[in-house]
């Protein structure tokens, strides 16, 4: 059918339809047009924007054969109280089918002090597993084989420690770094925007951050150096085109900062990841992973003049949304969670967690993550949604939509550009007041009724506190300490003294790669707090400015 | 004119997560409220000391990181001890409704938990000012 053909069929339906739609009351959040036809996507080439899987610009996919080959990575969050109970909810997942470990830490471990410095009171095993040193990560991954399992550890400002003590205990399984697989986030730009678990200020950070691109690139070639994560400035409150524009320009800011630390583009771009939310919103969410995959394959190829196929792919970790879980009627979120995987996985993800029902609340419980991990099993095996590969493509509304979503981040990513990138951006605050302000707005939509949530502003039932929630016990915090000073008695004191001495030699010199350093420190069981301790010193702390 | 109500918003703790905070913050200004907010990471010492000399009525924290037991009734006692005793002190989060009455005997007045409209807050505060 010719265009003119569906131009004058359309303009028929449109006449239609007028009186019927003038009846219908404003609904702004709703998408412009209530109907897409080809004409949407006339412009679109097909052979150069959409193409096929596992080929530049890698719209449809990044791996050729995607699920066909394998399923996604069911990779379940997971984390709390001491090491102990951790390596028993890691054994229970891999017992239940979960293909893939991912690491939840404590605010503490997160942010550098050990679980006995007085900041740390009250947050002890709280959000996650307190690890204060190389005991307790021993302890974390007893009786897992580091050489099959595929670890993902969701640390940032001191992503390097943790990594060396993955290293370090995998060192001792007899696993060689060269066969370790795994990612750590060690986003930290992402942390001064949106999750708040940042230490030092932005250029020593982006140092330690190529540090640990080169050290890989050469040592843990395997190993996945950043996952430069949307789903927290997503989670913020940022809208889907934000949510990709500014974790790309993040992305491009680390780029950058390899090729000034003299990295050449192709040596770790292929070892970049990165981390999408899975929204309510489901067509929304499909079109925005495939305009992810476009941009980020053209700002490789066109921008770093990247030549490897595997520069410019996108491969993406997915956590569904935990700020859409609601508190009311929490069984509800079983269905939300089960519409993200959805959306998720004809979004073409390299691996996802999914959320439990319960966590608006606190912790999940056991049942709850059975559950969650479940809704990905029946999403593979039984719906038909990973049978073929990309199957929204042709899709006019959601090809219109993927370009809608490609355009709006390209204007984010150039205005980045102007400012002087994201590092600047979000030091001025750019980013922080554009994520607030969409924050906002759909706080106001809820409250108006505009946007509609069931169970929150719609459909409210009187219920029962719910029953049976996870609790991390106060005492928590006081065995950790202990086996914290235990552990500091039986080292040799003299070792960690040195290993620190010559770790802030190193730090001193700009040159100089921490790595090796880091690792030789953590070997001694130096702690955590120690190790940032003497960088805190040399590099300073970040401090933040908020505008309201 | 009245004296406009002077609101103390808060992060105590190690916890990153202010989405909360900023909107609450941002929709008790447009209510006309004169608001602060701390930033994050504030131990219970900053925020007693931040209520003081900024001279607020209100003091209200937010934490998502199960910390408020530890932390929201030892900001309490610190306020009181500076001699505060009519700021009125309110929290927010993912909170429990087990861990509420304990919080209310240890002298926070509210607690809002998730979904609550933001509205509702600037009502309570409204009411239960002094």
């Amino acid at each position: 059918m010719s265009n003119e053909k569906i131009q004058a069929g359309l303009d028929k339906y449109n006449a239609s339809v007028e009186k019927a739609t003038s009846r219908f009351p404003e609904r702004s959040h709703l998408p412009e047009q209530r109907l897409y036809t080809p004409l949407d996507i006339k412009d679109t080439d097909y052979a150069d924007e959409i193409g096929f899987p596992g080929m530049y610009p890698y719209t449809r996919g990044v791996q050729p054969t995607m699920y066909r080959g394998r399923f996604w990575t069911m990779r379940m969050y997971a984390g709390f109280s001491t090491a102990a109970e951790s390596n028993k909810r890691y054994r229970y997942l891999i017992e239940s089918g979960a293909t893939g470990l991912s690491c939840a830490f404590d605010l503490p471990t997160q942010i550098g002090y050990d679980s006995d410095d007085s900041i740390s009171e009250g947050e002890v095993g709280k959000v996650g597993v307190a690890i204060d040193s190389l005991a307790d990560m021993e302890v974390l991954f007893d009786q897992i084989d580091l050489g099959k399992v595929s670890t993902s550890m969701t640390i940032n400002a001191p992503a390097s420690v943790l990594l060396a003590m993955y290293i370090a205990v995998a060192e001792k399984q007899g696993v060689p770094a060269d066969q370790l697989k795994g990612t750590i986030q060690n986003d930290i730009l992402k942390e001064y925007a949106a999750r708040g678990t940042y230490i030092f200020p932005p250029r020593p950070s982006m140092r330690l951050i190529t540090n640990i691109f080169e050290y890989c690139s050469k040592n843990v070639p395997k190993w996945n150096t950043i996952s430069i994560s949307g789903y927290h400035i997503r989670e913020a409150g940022s809208t889907a085109s934000q949510e990709i524009a500014f974790t790309i320009a993040d992305g491009i800011a680390y780029c950058e900062a390899a090729i000034k630390a003299g990295l050449h583009i192709d040596d770790f771009a292929g070892r970049l990841s990165f981390f999408w939310n899975a929204h309510n919103n489901v067509l929304e969410e499909v079109a925005k992973f495939r305009a992810s995959r476009r941009v980020w394959a053209k700002v490789m190829k066109e921008r770093f003049h990247a030549e490897k196929p595997k520069s410019m792919m996108l491969r993406v970790h997915t956590q569904t949304a935990g700020s859409m879980l609601t508190a009311q009627q929490p069984n509800n979120n079983i269905v939300r969670v089960a519409l993200q995987t959805a959306a998720a996985v004809m979004g073409g993800t390299q691996s996802l967690h999914t959320n439990s029902r319960d966590e608006a609340l606190a912790l999940p419980t056991e049942e709850s993550v059975m559950i969650a991990l479940r809704t990905q099993q029946i999403v593979a095996y039984e719906s038909g949604l990973a049978d073929v590969i990309d199957p929204l493509a042709g899709s006019y509304y959601v090809e219109a939509l993927t370009n809608k979503i490609e355009k709006e981040a390209w204007e984010y990513i150039n205005k980045i550009d102007e400012i002087g990138g994201a590092v600047a951006a979000i030091e001025k605050g750019y980013i922080q007041k554009e994520i607030q302000d969409s924050a906002y707005k759909w706080q106001m939509d809820v409250e108006s009724g505009a946007k509609t949530i069931v169970g929150v502003n719609k459909f409210q039932i009187e219920e029962e506190p719910p029953k049976g929630l996870l609790k991390v016990d106060a005492s928590v915090g006081v065995a950790q300490c202990k086996r914290l000073a235990d552990m500091k008695a039986k080292r040799d004191n003299d070792a960690v003294k040195a290993a620190l001495a010559d770790l802030k030699t190193a730090c001193q010199d700009e040159n100089e790669n921490l790595m090796p350093h880091i690792l030789n420190a953590v070997r001694t069981y130096a702690t955590l707090g120690e190790i940032c301790g003497v960088m805190r010193e040399v590099f300073g702390e970040y401090e933040a400015h908020v505008n309201l | 004119m009245e004296k406009r109500i002077r609101v103390l918003v808060a992060k105590p703790g190690l916890d990153g997560h202010d989405r909360g905070a900023k909107v609450v913050a941002r929709a008790l200004r447009d209510a006309g409220f004169e608001v602060i907010y701390t930033g994050l990471r504030q131990t219970p010492e900053q925020i007693a000391e931040a209520a003081l000399q900024e001279d607020v009525n209100v003091v209200a924290m937010s934490i998502l990181s199960g910390a408020h037991p530890h932390l929201f009734p030892k900001v309490v006692n610190l306020v009181r001890e500076k001699g505060m005793n009519d700021v009125l002190i309110i929290g927010g989060g993912v909170i429990p409704e087990t861990d509420i009455p304990a919080l209310k005997e240890a002298g926070i007045a509210e607690v809002f938990t998730p979904g609550t409209p933001t509205s509702d807050i600037v009502e309570f505060i409204k009411a239960n000012v002094k």
